[in-house]
């Protein structure tokens, strides 16, 4: 086979699982925009919060040292001690919980019934909040995180799909890297998860009953608030999950809330209220992307990928305006 | 804690209403938050400790205390605007804004109002051309100097001859990344290499597709010019592919630890080109320990001394120091308005003596400043990544750049500069 | 009693259709403006020319543009910095090409040029409604940008891809460029801002005005009574365009004076100017204005008030600043959800009867 036919589809599989990394964001937003009609912009900020976060706690650093010591003049900075990856991540899960208990009293109590553009502002408030908040409490540099997950290229796959090329063609065999495959594994596993909760128990059924319809769940007396405080708590666990890929990938700092810039085409190709359409929307987008990059880039001058993510989901759009999975829109007069 | 610097800045601000002319004021730009914080918070504390330890052991300059107001941009340029316009007031002698796209804004505007700028290693390369860009300066070197500093590198390595060989730059799509490509394509007619450029959208956490392409084209060698997450992002990517890390050659905004820390072991042998050296082994950290740090007056956290971009900010300061001198100096008073500053920089020597005489032995090259080159002599080091120690060691000492290619450019760009902005150049002999 | 309505009687319909029917809004408008533009000048500096009131004319131009697609017509739009990148190059060119062309005629222009631009990026409206609109703008906003940054022509070839603004005169004083003086710089605006408001003032209210409003209501019930979907929404994205094209015009020539398209002109800027939009209040033109003076004031007043009033380190106050900047918007949302103009409508109900309780 032609190199160049190989490092097609070799583009196109990392694409595919670009493509994940974008659907784990993108995951989130779902989730509460089912739940509670709710766009989130907050969510790319939730995963840059909630990786400080599990990398402060397992660093042992002292929150707000940085304020402590301009207020006071103290110099402390850290505990001394470090906690390994899984408890701080059970750590900060609890963190998040606390946050979407916050998010439920402080603010969404208080907009109940608005309209989404007012609920989607909110958010927006609760973003730069958020940032704000974060560096605060952990500092602004860029802070190197390791859970033990594997990283760099897989040399066996390298190896052993180098001869696909064949005698003289260059062709080095697949590149793909394990962060990749560790992040494909565990959003499968969250998906699988979430859909397990979402059709298996009653939390999970009640959760669904208010996607479906707002007023028929009240009616058969399901707490509405108690169940926005558990999507914005799953929706939190979810952030973190995203934060540690993509944490992982290139260390915890600012730029980790500018991802949900790369979820928002992903969630228009496939639909605000599906989960299926995030992930499906996140490989095509993924895919889309990396593939007009390889074949297009070169002639046209390259970093193409950012506005042909949205351009991908807008030729979408065009033929299905509710987005790949997303609901039927009927209009009534 | 830093009674100073709180000191300084409600100084700062009384002095918005009453502008008091009684301290030699600094502005530092600095960026301690935003996406490009890490690069920001180094380069301030550095900045910051250096006036501190001239006013706390030598008593200021000349019997003047130094004043730092410290203004937060977060690398953005409207902020820019307004810190620019809220220290102009206060007696600013000098601006250093550590971003290529607030000194772009102040270029017109400091002519106009006649406060010089220093843009060590960024801001806009024909600056050198002091005939032109009168209150800019931009010793002791320049992106095209680093452009061309990395390119004898790699001729010295190859024993002169890099004639076939391929090199790709990987570069931050922006006016800062954008710099050195037409010095690197005039350098690749001349020693007949053949370049590729590759951009990166900012931030840059996603380079999957350009090293995808240069794992396909195996460049023999690949530049960087890089910012913020960015670096870390394509050091990283480039260890996953297995790339080797010594013919991986960053600008020096792309070589500080963070940068290569966050991929371990994998980042050993990654190079970057410096104008400055590395490591706190000089003899000003003793005192920068005795007079700052034992007396609790750091500028940061503390935790950034001895960095590569501390010291940047360190070398930054002692540069606008050193130019305030030679301004008393020439003016015979201390108190020197911009003007005076900028006279002292225009006159500036920097010599191996001096710099010994200030506790940073070799720090830096050596070079004069004059009318007609505000850009120094361009010397470039290079400096290479050991993990193991998880030190920088400057491999490579400060040697010349090809000037042949880079003052015909320069020439044409101030030119062009000069042209749209109706300047006549000021005749320089 | 302090906000008077009554006694204030029409006797003609002209008079009925003025653009302050009330005599007191109508007296503190031109008070207002009387102070504006004979008053400030006097004691403006570069400080508050370039900090504050300059900026702030400029995002009220571009939320004004905004607010009529997005407030009026309803159809969101995230690609506002990109529409603005538009006007800035399209200025640019302008200026460098034709060195003798009015400054007013090339803002104008610049504006026109957007208006083509912004109508070409709207035809997906036709069929994508709500939030998935936000995705065609949103195309916009990376694509042009990517578009200016790559393409050397548009900054006429120079080294680094920033361009910078050539000083123009007009009547022998510097407008654009380090000469121009702060009193020029704020009158220059200011006077562009009259005319838009106006313009925007009553286009909204008329035939036009009605017609986008219809649609946003409810485009298929508007389609029905006879609005033609396809004019209006196009029409409202043209004049949106051109507003917002002539905020990118004077945020390059008179504001910065040199930009780099992906800092000044990036996804930031949309969101910041839809922020004002929401702020402000949807479908107000007062709101526009009060969205801009918020959103360019308060950063301004809170650092002031935080690095220069208490002292404290300026990365901490930065911090401060977002976590102030964002409780604040959602304190806002709660206390009155449609904005500050609406804020402003119950503060004059109130005044209706104030000092007396009933």
């Amino acid at each position: 086979m032609s190199a160049d036919f190989l490092y097609a589809i070799e583009v196109l599989l990392n694409g595919l699982m670009a493509g994940v990394m974008y659907s784990l964001v993108a995951l989130g937003f779902v989730l509460i925009f089912k739940a509670s009609g709710v766009f989130n912009y907050a969510q790319g900020v939730m995963a840059l919060f909630a990786a400080l976060t599990l990398v402060g706690i397992m660093n042992g650093e002292v929150p707000f040292s940085h304020l402590i010591n301009a207020m006071f003049g103290t110099q402390v900075h850290d505990f001394g001690w470090h906690v390994p990856a899984l408890a701080a991540i059970g750590l900060t899960a609890v963190v998040m919980v606390f946050f979407a208990i916050l998010v439920e009293k402080l603010i969404l109590k208080h907009l109940i019934g608005q309209e989404p553009i007012i609920l989607f502002m909110a958010t927006i408030g609760l973003a730069y909040f958020m940032e704000g908040f974060g560096d605060m409490m952990w500092g602004a540099d860029i802070k190197p995180l390791d859970v033990g997950l594997p990283k760099g290229g897989s040399i066996w796959i390298e190896e052993n799909t180098a001869w696909l090329g064949g005698e003289g063609q260059r062709f080095f065999g697949f590149f793909i890297d394990k962060l990749d495959m560790s992040a494909t594994l565990v959003a499968a596993i969250l998906v699988i998860a979430l859909t397990l909760f979402s059709q298996y128990t009653a939390t999970g059924r009640a959760l669904r009953a208010v996607a479906d319809d707002h007023q028929a769940a009240l009616s058969v007396g399901i707490s509405l608030r108690a169940i926005w405080v558990i999507t914005w708590s799953i929706a939190g666990f979810v952030a973190l999950v995203a934060g540690i890929m993509w944490g992982s990938k290139s260390g915890v700092q600012f730029s980790l809330a500018f991802i949900a810039l790369k979820a928002l085409p992903v969630l228009m190709l496939g639909g605000f209220t599906s989960i299926p359409g995030a992930i499906v929307g996140g490989l095509i987008i993924g895919m889309g992307e990396k593939l007009f990059e390889f074949l297009a880039g070169p002639l046209i001058g390259g970093a193409t990928e950012n506005w042909f993510a949205y351009v991908l989901a807008l030729i979408f759009l065009v033929f299905r305006p509710q987005g790949l999975f997303g609901e039927r829109i009927i209009e009534r007069v | 804690m830093k009674s100073l610097k709180i000191a300084a800045l409600a100084a700062g601000v009384v002095a918005l209403a009453a502008p008091a002319f009684a301290d030699l004021v600094f502005p530092s730009m600095s960026y301690r938050t935003g996406p490009y914080a890490a690069g920001g918070i180094p380069y301030a504390d550095g900045y910051q400790d250096y006036m501190t330890l001239i006013n706390e052991r030598d008593g200021g300059l000349g019997g003047e205390k130094l004043k730092v107001v410290e203004c937060e941009t977060g690398y953005n340029t409207q902020k820019g605007v307004e810190c620019y316009e809220s220290t102009k007031g206060q007696g600013a002698l000098l601006y250093q804004p550590l971003s290529t796209g607030i000194t772009y804004q102040l270029i017109p505007k400091v002519q106009s109002d006649q406060i010089p700028v220093l843009t060590m290693g960024y801001g806009r390369t024909s600056a050198a051309n002091g005939a032109v860009f009168e209150y800019i300066f931009n010793f002791p070197a320049n992106y095209w100097a680093g452009a061309s500093g990395i390119v004898n590198h790699l001729l010295d390595i190859n024993g002169g001859d890099i004639k076939g060989k391929s090199i790709a730059l990987v570069y931050h799509n922006s006016a800062y990344g954008k710099e050195p490509i037409r010095t690197l394509e005039e350098l690749s007619k001349k020693h007949g290499f053949t370049l590729t450029t590759l951009p990166v959208d900012h931030p840059g956490q996603e380079q999957k597709s350009q090293w995808l392409q240069i794992r396909r084209e195996r460049p023999d060698y690949v530049l960087m010019w890089g910012w913020g997450v960015m670096n870390s992002v394509a050091i990283q990517e480039a260890a996953n592919i297995n790339f080797p890390m010594e013919n991986f050659i960053g600008i020096w905004w792309s070589g500080s630890e963070n940068d290569v820390r966050p991929a371990g072991a994998a980042a050993n042998g990654y190079k970057a080109a410096t104008f400055h050296n590395v490591g706190s082994d000089y003899p000003i950290f003793d005192d920068l320990k005795t007079y700052v740090f034992d007396k609790g007056l750091t500028a940061g956290a503390g935790d950034q001394v001895g960095t590569a971009i501390y010291n940047r900010g360190l070398y930054a300061a002692m540069m606008a120091v050193e130019g305030a001198r030679k301004a008393q100096e020439l003016a015979g008073h201390a108190n020197i308005t911009p003007q005076e500053m900028r006279d002292g920089l225009e006159n500036l020597e920097i010599t191996e003596a001096l710099m010994d005489s200030l506790g940073m032995p070799n720090f830096g090259p050596s070079f004069k400043v004059s009318c007609g080159n505000h850009g120094g002599s361009g010397d470039v080091g290079i400096q290479q990544w050991d993990a193991a120690s998880d030190t920088w060691k400057l491999i490579s000492d400060f040697a010349p750049v090809d000037l042949e290619v880079i003052q015909p450019l320069i020439d044409a760009d101030s030119a062009a500069y000069a042209a749209e902005a109706g300047i006549t150049p000021r005749s320089c002999n | 009693m302090y906000y008077r309505e009554a006694g204030d009687f029409k006797t003609s319909y002209r008079k009925d259709q003025q653009n302050f029917p009330i005599r007191f809004d109508r007296v503190h408008f031109w008070t207002m403006m009387v102070l504006a533009f004979a008053v400030i000048p006097f004691f403006i500096n570069d400080y508050w020319a370039n900090a504050v009131f300059v900026p702030f004319l400029i995002y009220a131009i571009a939320t004004l543009g905004l607010n009529i697609l997005t407030g009026y017509c309803g159809q969101v739009s995230l690609g506002s910095a990109g529409f603005m990148a538009v006007g800035a190059y399209a200025s640019y060119k302008l200026m460098t090409s034709f060195p003798d062309l009015n400054f007013f005629v090339i803002v104008v222009l610049s504006g026109a040029i957007t208006a083509l631009v912004g109508t070409a990026f709207g035809l997906p409206s036709l069929r994508i409604k709500g939030f998935y609109l936000a995705v065609a703008t949103l195309a916009a906003q990376f694509f042009l940008v990517w578009l200016f940054n790559k393409v050397p022509w548009f900054y006429n070839n120079s080294a680094s891809g920033q361009i910078s603004v050539p000083r123009r005169d007009m009547f022998g004083i510097a407008i654009t460029g380090p000469e121009a003086s702060a009193a020029t710089k704020y009158l220059v605006c200011l006077a562009i801002v009259f005319v838009l408001g106006f313009i925007a003032r009553n286009l909204t209210r008329g035939r036009i005005g009605r017609s986008w409003m219809a649609i946003r209501d409810m485009d298929f019930a508007a389609e029905i009574i006879g609005v033609d979907p396809l004019r209006a929404k196009l029409s409202a994205f043209a004049i949106s365009s051109f507003f917002i094209g002539i905020a990118g015009s004077l945020f390059f020539t008179i504001y910065l004076g040199a930009v780099e398209v992906g800092e000044a002109f990036g996804i930031e800027r949309s969101f910041l100017i839809l922020f004002m939009v929401i702020i402000g209040g949807l479908g107000s033109i007062y709101g526009s204005f009060a969205g801009a003076a918020f959103l360019v004031l308060m950063p301004v007043l809170l650092k002031n008030a935080l690095v220069g009033g208490l002292g404290w380190p300026s990365d901490v106050a930065a911090h401060l600043e977002f976590m102030i900047m964002g409780a604040l918007i959602i304190f806002f949302l709660i206390v009155e959800p449609h904005g500050l103009a609406r804020l402003w409508a119950v503060t004059k109900q109130k005044l209706r009867l104030w000092p007396f309780p009933y």
